[in-house]
């Protein structure tokens, strides 16, 4: 059942779900990289977290005009809406500067969350079908995502690479050095408000696919993965998104095989397996390899012939 | 009143005193601007609740206690490492960990069958306000009744010597916890062990977070532990009012969400609201309101 998940053999169902978060993990490593280096990776969590009031609310406005509230439009748009909404309180609240940054992001994150759940509460007790979708985009639920769903995850992971491919420079100078990109003239608070709304999409569009406590998850653990393993920004954007991509992929064909798993938890699991092994492995910045070097150093002042015995004409002092 | 203390008091007190709990111990948090860590250590407790869930078979307090504590450790000395070797950004090496862990107790419930038993997700996303009932209760009498009172259920001790102990830490602790809150920077200078300091916030904020665990759950929590110190914050330069407003908000926030949960519906005809989701509108309320009266008062002292 494993296996045929992973080879997109276990029915057409599966297949769209496994190829449609893949898509949407590409995008989410990608951006979550740009995000990791600018230091914004919290804020997408606490959107993420307050666009779930946004989808409930909209869901009861559907079912209040008549419009077909499964209909994944409505449902994003109003998690768009209350995603902003949540940023705009964050920044509301921090400024005056009496509360933090994090404080304000505490806040808005579980009272959204909260409002979310007394939401979801009034329409798990309405008379009617279709409700009970809503609780997967709390925890993910990619095993109710739509060949439309995947649709939309693949366009999503096109226009959030191509922007990031024409944006490439001026967002790398950007994350390494802000002050820097605007002595340059670069509009940073334009390529600053085109990575937010590249997050904000991120965010939306991994609701129904990972749900709004995991979104966090594939967006930061990945780009932190590619940068245990490679200091350079290009690889890691890469490394990122296909770290992200293979994660989600392995993770939904995991939670289809198994009835019961949160997609979200299991995809995100994964790639934490993934991190775990760049930390103990990575090349340069792995565990083993600076236990290795370590170890080495440790030789060298040991060894005769080195420090220990200078007379032998080896060490640096008597050469001179 | 029979009714009332069967069905409400047990979870009106047990809002109202995971709320203080919380609220005590968010002081230290945001004070010292770390609110992040009280979201990152109420996701990583889960799979420690979780594992002393499955190994002792029960939901008594101590092991649970202990299992969430080790959880928060294991989380702290996680995010230093993976500080050290990724060089991030403390919010990122955060957000790596709470949500590594998270989706490992998640899976957890799953995988070890907790979630049959009766630690679900929903408890971990709601709480379960709902369920704590007294049946035993017969009118005020139960109240001062040593059988009737041996029947409360057993989240509600847990609660209430979470308090306890978190009171207890403030009393013996007051002039030291005002310094590390105040002014961090000084304690250090004058060499006053703030690491053993840090490490007892980081053992309160687990406690407080499991004794919110069944009152409200893990993410809600999180409004439990910032939003008291945070109205407080907004409304008082002083430490003492600091912590006597904060006290006030958790009681308001935990007895005012119950109190709409189980007041409002009928009101508005619907069957029934989420009281934990409730707790944490009304703390995004307080938050609101005393931001407001923080800029009225500005205002009215520019002007």
């Amino acid at each position: 059942m494993l296996l045929e998940a992973l080879t997109l053999s276990a029915g057409h169902n599966a297949a769209v779900v496994v190829l449609g978060t893949a898509a949407f993990g590409l995008a989410a490593g990608a951006v979550g990289a740009f995000a990791l280096l600018r230091g914004r990776v919290l804020i997408a969590d606490a959107a993420a977290h307050a666009a779930l009031p946004g989808v409930v609310g909209a869901f009861l406005v559907a079912l209040l005009f008549g419009w077909n509230p499964r209909g994944s439009p409505v449902l994003l748009a109003g998690a768009a809406l209350a995603a902003a909404g949540g940023v705009l309180a964050i920044q509301a609240l921090a400024t005056g500067g009496r509360l933090k940054d994090d404080a304000a992001m505490a806040v808005v994150l579980s009272v959204g969350f909260g409002l979310g759940m007394v939401l979801l509460s009034v329409v798990q007790r309405l008379p009617i079908g279709g409700q009970a979708g809503l609780k997967g985009f709390i925890l993910g639920q990619a095993a109710g995502m739509l060949a439309g769903d995947a649709v939309a995850a693949g366009a999503l992971a096109l226009c959030a690479l191509l922007l990031l491919g024409l944006l490439y420079r001026p967002l790398a100078l950007l994350c390494f050095d802000a002050d820097f990109a605007a002595t340059l003239g670069l509009p940073v608070r334009g390529l600053d408000l085109a990575l937010h709304a590249l997050t904000l999409a991120v965010v939306v569009v991994g609701l129904g696919a990972v749900g709004a406590l995991m979104v966090v998850g594939l967006m930061v653990i990945p780009a932190a993965t590619a940068r245990l393993v490679s200091s350079r920004l290009a690889p890691m954007i890469v490394l990122s998104a296909l770290f992200a991509a293979a994660s989600a992929w392995v993770g939904a064909a995991l939670s289809a095989a198994r009835a019961g798993l949160p997609t979200g938890a299991t995809i995100v699991l994964v790639a934490s397996a993934l991190f775990a092994a760049a930390l103990l492995f990575a090349p340069r910045r792995g565990l083993v390899a600076a236990a290795l070097r370590r170890a080495e150093r440790w030789k060298k002042t040991k060894t005769p012939g080195g420090v220990a015995e200078p007379p032998a004409g080896g060490s640096e002092r008597s050469r001179r | 009143m029979t009714t009332f203390l069967q069905l409400a008091f047990v979870p009106l007190a047990a809002a109202v005193l995971s709320c203080l709990a919380c609220g005590l111990v968010g002081n230290l948090l945001v004070l010292t601007r770390q609110s992040l860590l009280g979201d990152a250590i109420s996701h990583a407790v889960l799979p420690g609740l979780v594992l002393a869930f499955w190994l002792s078979g029960s939901r008594d307090p101590l092991p649970m206690v202990a299992g969430a504590a080790a959880a928060a450790l294991v989380a702290t000395g996680g995010i230093g490492l993976v500080r050290s070797a990724a060089q991030l950004e403390a919010g990122a090496t955060m957000g790596v960990v709470f949500s590594a862990m998270f989706a490992f107790g998640l899976v957890l419930i799953e995988l070890t069958g907790a979630s049959s038993v009766d630690l679900d997700i929903d408890c971990v996303l709601s709480g379960q306000l709902e369920t704590l009932i007294w049946p035993a209760a017969e009118g005020l009498a139960s109240l001062v009744d040593p059988a009737a009172l041996a029947q409360l259920p057993r989240e509600l001790w847990t609660l209430v010597a979470a308090l306890a102990l978190v009171l207890a830490a403030f009393a013996a602790l007051w002039k030291e916890l005002r310094l590390v809150a105040f002014d961090p920077d000084f304690a250090a200078a004058i060499g006053f062990a703030p690491r053993s300091l840090s490490l007892l916030v980081l053992l309160l904020t687990a406690i407080a977070t499991v004794a919110a665990f069944w009152a409200v759950g893990t993410i809600l929590a999180i409004a439990a532990l910032v939003a008291p110190a945070a109205c407080a914050r907004l409304l008082t330069d002083r430490y003492g009012a600091q912590i006597a407003l904060s006290i006030a908000t958790a009681a308001t926030m935990g007895a005012g969400g119950y109190g709409a949960s189980a007041l409002l519906p009928p009101v508005l005809g619907l069957n029934g609201l989420n009281a934990a989701g409730l707790i944490a509108v009304t703390a995004g309320l307080l938050v609101t309101l005393s931001a407001f009266a923080r800029s009225r008062r500005a205002a009215r002292l520019g002007a």
